[in-house]
């Protein structure tokens, strides 16, 4: 799939993508390339990648205002990925929209590469570097708050983890956001409800969690984090309330796509054996 | 120093409307005037540093030229990692000023002295870390650090700081300014310290001693030519800081002179002992250590005595 190839360098992009006609086909090959970058990388976290792998496939699918042959575009909207121990699927998909080429994913991990273990700006398409948790939304506050007093039309969308926002800066950015009334700021948060060393619910619970955001002024909706119409629906509607940030509270399983990784601790840190990976391929490959 | 700081940043925000402030909830009666004549490029964003700072970063990524502001060691320490990250990474045109650098706020305590920030601040790549001598050198290295691209500290001090200079100063980062010349000793002062240092140089010149000042306001990059030059023309080099004796100005000096070829010159740091400082007034605090007029004359004679005039 390629962004938008035809347009001249001034235009402005569409109103919003038309595009891949198979999103779940698109998360299919997004979380094959992943598995398979992080298996020759022998690399963590891909749990945390396929959990939202579904997500990324609609916002980059169809979605974002982005265009990679011009990805400093002044005017695209953007993309925080603030769980950046989840870039090998941020790269994958940037890899698949033509930011930069495929073979790069070969690389990944390795001794002077250019994509390592968290996500990095010098990679073409990706935003902001992150790799620390609890750093994304306060910089997408700073993007927001600069395209809404420009009148600027991008719109700014930060994926953040469960685990991240036991981070008291993410706190900090939630209140800013909804007293300054970022309309064009979308949060997302990947609720899969296991961190590094537990379940959510034991090691610092969340719930009620939508409630959080919504006491701080966010309206909020929450959604199947793995069904690619209702995730398209509800980001086709933001902002669902004027003059209020949006947050999708997006229920996940940690390693969706592969049987026995889903809802397992483990493969936050566990890279594939030989086998393993044969396996997660031939699962991933089979499914419709 | 904080009101040459905000007359200058006022003019540069009706140059340039790139120009932003973002305060953690302090400043008062001294921001107001700013917000009051530039709300969209003012921001409040309460008592919360790291946010302040990483939005101030998402602002520079998106074309603006961000002034953090706030007071000690929060605008620093409290987000280091915002800064580090989120700043420095991204060469982010942020600049954060703190004011009440040193023992500025002494007798509030030890979690108002900001003693160990530019040593913190000098360790982190691509970072500019700029400390005013006094109030003219406060007002042209904000219009200099707009012009220059990236991220910087401003350490200032609080309020009423005696000018050292007249009218004018030629100031560019990361050169030092001559403030008297002399070739028996030469201190260097970063900072708040340079008054008392100046007035040092004045003593010791009727104790027919001649002490060359430089200001040095810009610890990061150091002008290293000037600390040579000091080593090749002066018996002895003291450095003067309102900050601990650790990765500051002294640390700063001594690294390049170690490094140095023939560097025979005789070296002294001024500063605060690695410790967590007494409560008291400013004047007091620096008094008991020795990081005053008397502390400098008494110094620059102590080190003269053991220098060996040049043959
Ligand atoms: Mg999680």
């Amino acid at each position: 799939m390629q962004s938008n190839k035809h347009l001249p360098a001034d235009t402005h992009m569409p109103e919003t993508r038309s595009g891949t006609p198979d999103l779940a086909g698109y998360a299919r090959t997004i979380r094959i390339a992943t598995a398979r970058m992080i298996h020759r990388a022998k690399s963590s976290h891909i749990g945390s990648c396929f959990s939202m792998i579904d997500l990324l496939a609609v916002l980059y699918g169809r979605i974002l205002r982005i265009d990679a042959l011009r990805p400093a575009w002044p005017e695209r909207d953007r993309f925080i990925l603030s769980k950046g121990h989840a870039c090998a699927a941020l790269y994958a998909v940037l890899a698949e929209e033509g930011f930069f080429p495929k073979s790069w994913l070969d690389t990944f991990y390795q001794d002077g590469s250019a994509l390592g273990g968290h996500a990095m700006h010098s990679v073409p398409g990706v935003e902001v570097s992150t790799g620390s948790l609890g750093h994304g939304l306060s910089l997408g506050c700073g993007m927001a708050l600069t395209g809404r007093r420009e009148a600027r039309p991008f719109r700014v969308f930060v994926l953040l983890s469960d685990g991240e926002c036991d981070e008291g800066s993410v706190w900090e950015a939630v209140l800013f956001a909804g007293h300054h009334q970022l309309e064009n700021l979308v949060a997302i948060v990947d609720y899969n409800k296991i961190q590094s060393l537990g379940a959510v619910g034991h090691v610092l619970d969340l719930h009620p969690f939508a409630e959080k955001w919504s006491a701080c002024r966010w309206a909020v909706r929450e959604i199947d984090g793995h069904n690619p119409d209702e995730i398209e629906c509800v980001l086709r509607q933001v902002p669902f309330e004027a003059n209020r940030p949006s947050c999708i509270v997006a229920h996940t399983v940690k390693g969706k796509g592969v049987s026995f990784m889903e809802n397992e601790l483990l493969w936050h840190y566990r890279s594939p054996s030989d086998e393993e990976f044969q396996a997660a391929f031939a699962e991933l490959s089979s499914a419709s | 120093m904080r009101s040459a700081f905000v007359r200058s940043l006022m003019a540069l925000a009706e140059e340039d409307r790139r120009v932003c402030l973002v305060t953690g909830d302090l400043g008062f009666g001294v921001v107001e005037p700013f917000a009051a004549k530039f709300p969209s490029q003012f921001v409040n964003a309460g008592v919360a540093e790291q946010n302040m700072t990483g939005i101030a970063a998402g602002m520079a990524l998106c074309g603006k030229v961000v002034f953090t502001y706030s007071i000690a060691n929060f605008p620093t320490l409290r987000c280091l990692e915002q800064i580090r990250n989120d700043a420095c990474y991204h060469n982010a045109d942020v600049k954060i000023v703190s004011v009440g650098g040193g023992l500025a706020y002494g007798a509030l305590g030890a979690s108002h002295h900001a003693t160990e920030d530019i040593a913190v601040m000098r360790a982190l790549p691509g970072m500019t870390v700029v400390a005013p001598g006094d109030p003219i050198e406060a007002e042209t290295a904000t219009r200099a650090l707009v012009a220059r691209a990236g991220p910087a500290y401003l350490r200032l001090g609080r309020s009423g700081e005696p000018l050292v200079h007249s009218d004018y100063v030629d100031f560019q980062i990361g050169k030092a300014v001559r403030v008297t010349d002399g070739d028996d000793v030469t201190l260097i002062a970063t900072g708040t310290m340079l008054h008392a240092t100046t007035q040092a140089a004045a003593r010791l010149a009727r104790e027919g001693i001649a002490a060359r000042v430089l200001s040095m306001h810009t610890i990061k990059p150091l002008d290293v030519e000037a600390v040579f030059e000091a080593a090749r023309e002066t018996r002895a080099i003291i450095t003067i800081e309102e900050h601990s004796v650790i990765g500051g100005l002294g640390s700063s000096v001594a690294e390049v002179l170690a490094e140095s070829a023939d560097c025979h010159v005789r070296f002294k740091r001024m500063g605060l002992p690695s410790a967590f400082t007494a409560i008291g007034s400013r004047e007091f605090l620096t008094k008991s250590y020795s990081l005053s007029v008397e502390g400098i004359v008494e110094s620059a004679m102590q080190i003269l005595e053991l220098a060996p005039s040049c043959a």
